[in-house]
């Protein structure tokens, strides 16, 4: 059975570890849904956040793979009930004066922000897991949607557990 | 300390890890690397094509169990190692593979002779290195060759801008402490996973030991033999397993998958138990195997803890090195009676047997089948046997016996025509001083894919002996031909050109003989045995055939 899976990496600062985890995804045709990178508290390491779709046998061979390339640490799986995930996503919706207002209450109930105003659009910001932001988008949809941005998954685990090497 | 030159120090680097020979190719990016070669002690080896570098570092690093190294130029030198390096790859072959790169500063812009290797050869290294500051030259070199030889090896790529080469170093050729956070392949097997393979292996009535080419990188062959013998459990090969157990050996049960024997894929589909070390269950080693359902265990041992479970199912997976698990196994009392499941093997074999005979007009020139067959009988122990790709490579592996401490190395992953004649060399090159024969089994299109090499082999008086299946087609693909669209289907598949292969031996001053039947045959090859030195056997076969 196909599922969603966010695996959460430590990767070594080397030239071309980004190519090297991109094409170990395109070559062995895993279907990346989303992948966030960014520093972390040792400069020499970075983070990579993936969210893949594929069966517990796609899955498995997926975290395989990926600890076989040396300059990868770490990879943990994050699961729902022991950490937090969040996106943060940009759209670009169309807004006029007769249905400026409802948008705009409509990011309060969701706590979004608008970040920019102009005479017929406004662009929303929100940050959120994915069930929340999917109930967001099905909101905005309707006022009519020009463009958007999703920045993919990132998370860590909860508590006090944290990934060493 | 006083500072070096970069190119001398990666040299230094070289034979700090014991490396003997670079087999090579010069060009610009290289000429501070090539200087230093006239003030250092390592041989440098004028392979006549890149293409073929890395064959040669395969067929040194197996023969010696040692990294193979190879060497080429920026640009184009570079994208010629392509092949060879995934050729080593597949076959998880330790080798270190340097190449030159434009100045720093010019990568990126489409400079002459810039190509971007690393990103090139990323699906087939282990691990590949840009060095961006040659103060980092000690470090990725002794990381370099431990990540080759360790954990499952394969080819490492090192790639060395030319201003690199010519900085001025301080810090000296010493690096002891490796040190790679995201590497640390498991050697020792699991106590809970090995005691639960115990009990498979107590209670199983039909065992099989499926032995691959991990059994001969992990060095384990003897362990290995011990473990069959003290157990009893039979012991079939893959195409990369062959010589991982000594087929003069009573447990011996032949090398399954698509051009194995037909009595040993028998045999596993009829076993209750397989044993996999150190074999990958590729598509072509499965190709005759039924679904393994419910009822058969599957204990798998592999150090690439990615190859378990991958195409097949496994009940218990042990990570780790095959030497160390088979060690562990060794101590347990798991011996067992299977006298009843030895005579029905004996019985598929009866049943299934090798067929040599061939009809006119196939008959009318040599068998192959018969010759390999006669070879083994002519050749010492201590015989090393390279094959390369197509119908050449089945007949050898199947009609030739590696018995006793013989080897057999072909291209097996990737199926590589023009492995051999390299490859041969390499390993020769490795037993230069030693008591070994090297034969080369090559067909007419293989033969012209490495044929430049005949004057490497030629330069340095090699003592190898080349077998050259002259069939004057593509054999394999024209039986593959045959066999999907029917008899007469053919295409691209001839090598019309009639060659004298006997003029051109004598251009590179190669003993030459020429065979037109088995009786020729087994009168020649005494003499080209005792010849020191190279020779080259043309064998002459009928294009009909085939394998079966
Ligand atoms: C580099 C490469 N190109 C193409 C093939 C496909 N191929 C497999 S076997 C074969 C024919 C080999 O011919 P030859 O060397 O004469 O051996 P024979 O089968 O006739 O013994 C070919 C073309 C290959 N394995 N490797
Ligand atoms: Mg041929």
């Amino acid at each position: 059975m196909e599922k969603k899976t966010c695996l959460s990496l430590l990767v070594e600062n080397n030239f071309g570890v980004l190519s090297r985890i991109s094409g170990l995804f395109a070559r062995r045709g895993y279907n990346i849904d989303s992948l966030t990178v960014g520093t972390t508290e040792n400069a020499e390491v970075s983070r990579i956040t993936i969210t893949v779709t594929g069966d517990e046998q796609i899955l498995t061979q997926i975290k395989k793979q990926l600890n076989k390339l040396i300059d990868v640490i770490t990879v943990i799986e994050l699961k729902p009930e022991d950490s937090i995930t969040r996106e943060l996503v940009f759209i670009k919706v169309k807004a006029d004066d007769t249905n400026r207002t409802q948008i705009v209450q409509i990011c309060n109930m969701f706590r979004a922000n608008v970040v920019d105003v102009a005479r017929e659009s406004l662009v929303l910001e929100i940050t959120g897991t994915r069930d929340k932001i999917d109930a967001f988008f099905n909101m905005i949809e309707p006022y009519g949607i020009l463009e958007f941005i999703r920045s993919g998954d990132t998370g860590l685990q909860r508590g006090a557990n944290v990934l060493s090497y | 300390m006083i500072p070096l030159l970069a190119s001398k120090l990666i040299l230094k680097c070289l034979e700090k890890e014991n490396v003997e020979y670079v087999f090579g190719y010069p060009g610009g990016a290289l000429l501070p690397i090539y200087e230093a070669f006239r003030s250092s002690n390592l041989k440098h080896i004028l392979v006549r094509n890149e293409q073929t570098a890395p064959h040669y570092a395969s067929g040194y690093a197996r023969e010696s169990g040692k990294v193979g190294v190879c060497l080429a130029t920026s640009g184009p030198g570079a994208t010629n190692l392509v092949t060879g390096i995934a050729t080593a790859y597949l076959d998880s072959i330790p080798i270190v593979a340097i190449t030159g790169q434009v100045n720093r500063d010019l990568i990126g812009t489409d400079a002459f002779q810039e190509a971007d290797i690393t990103g090139a050869t990323a699906p087939f290294t282990k691990h590949s290195y840009l060095v961006k500051e040659a103060k980092d030259l000690p470090k990725i070199i002794k990381e370099a060759f431990h990540i080759a030889s360790t954990g499952r090896p394969g080819p490492v790529l090192i790639d060395i801008p030319r201003d690199v080469q010519l900085e001025n170093v301080k810090n000296g050729s010493d690096y002891e402490d490796i040190h790679i956070l995201g590497y640390n392949p498991t050697t020792k097997g699991h106590t809970g996973q090995i005691k639960r393979a115990i009990k498979k292996i107590k209670n199983a009535d039909r065992p099989v030991i499926y032995a691959g080419g991990g059994v001969l990188l992990s060095n384990a062959r003897e362990e290995l033999i011990k473990f069959a013998e003290k157990n009893s459990i039979p012991v079939i090969t893959s195409l990369m397993g062959i010589g991982a157990f000594p087929e003069d050996n009573p447990l011996y049960s032949g090398i399954v998958g698509s051009h194995g024997y037909e009595y040993s894929n028998v045999v596993m589909n009829q076993a209750d138990l397989i044993i996999n070390i150190g074999a990958r269950m590729s598509n072509r080693a499965t190709f005759k195997l039924k679904d393994f359902g419910e009822e058969i265990d599957f204990i798998h041992i592999d150090i690439d803890p990615a190859e378990i479970g991958k195409t097949i199912e496994t009940n218990v997976p042990i990570v780790g090195d095959a030497k160390n698990i088979l060690s562990d196994l060794l101590e347990q009392d798991t011996a067992n009676d299977h006298q009843k499941w030895l005579d029905q093997i004996a019985q598929i074999k009866m049943d299934n047997p090798l067929v040599y005979d061939a009809a006119p007009p196939c008959s009318d020139l040599i068998n192959p089948k018969v010759l390999f067959r006669s070879l083994s009988e002519m050749t010492s122990d201590n015989t090393t046997l390279v094959a390369d790709v197509g119908l050449n490579q089945i007949w050898s592996a199947l009609y030739y016996h590696v018995n006793k401490n013989r080897k057999y190395f072909t291209s097996g992953g990737l199926g590589t025509m023009g492995y051999s004649i390299p490859a041969g060399a390499g390993a020769r090159f490795a037993t230069i001083n030693q008591d070994r024969q090297v034969f080369i089994v090559c067909g007419d299109g293989s033969f012209q894919m490495s044929m430049g090499e005949l004057g490497v082999i030629a330069e340095h008086q090699l003592d190898v002996n080349i077998i050259l299946i002259v069939n004057h087609k593509l054999g394999m693909v024209r039986q593959l031909q045959c066999d999907t669209y029917g008899k007469g289907h053919y295409s691209g598949t001839d090598i019309n050109y009639d060659i004298d292969f006997m003029t051109l031996a004598k251009a590179y001053s190669l003993e030459a003989f020429e065979a037109k039947t088995n009786e020729e045959f087994n009168e020649i090859a005494p003499k080209a045995l005792a010849h020191k030195g190279p020779t080259l056997i043309i064998c002459q076969v009928h294009p009909d055939f085939i394998r079966i």
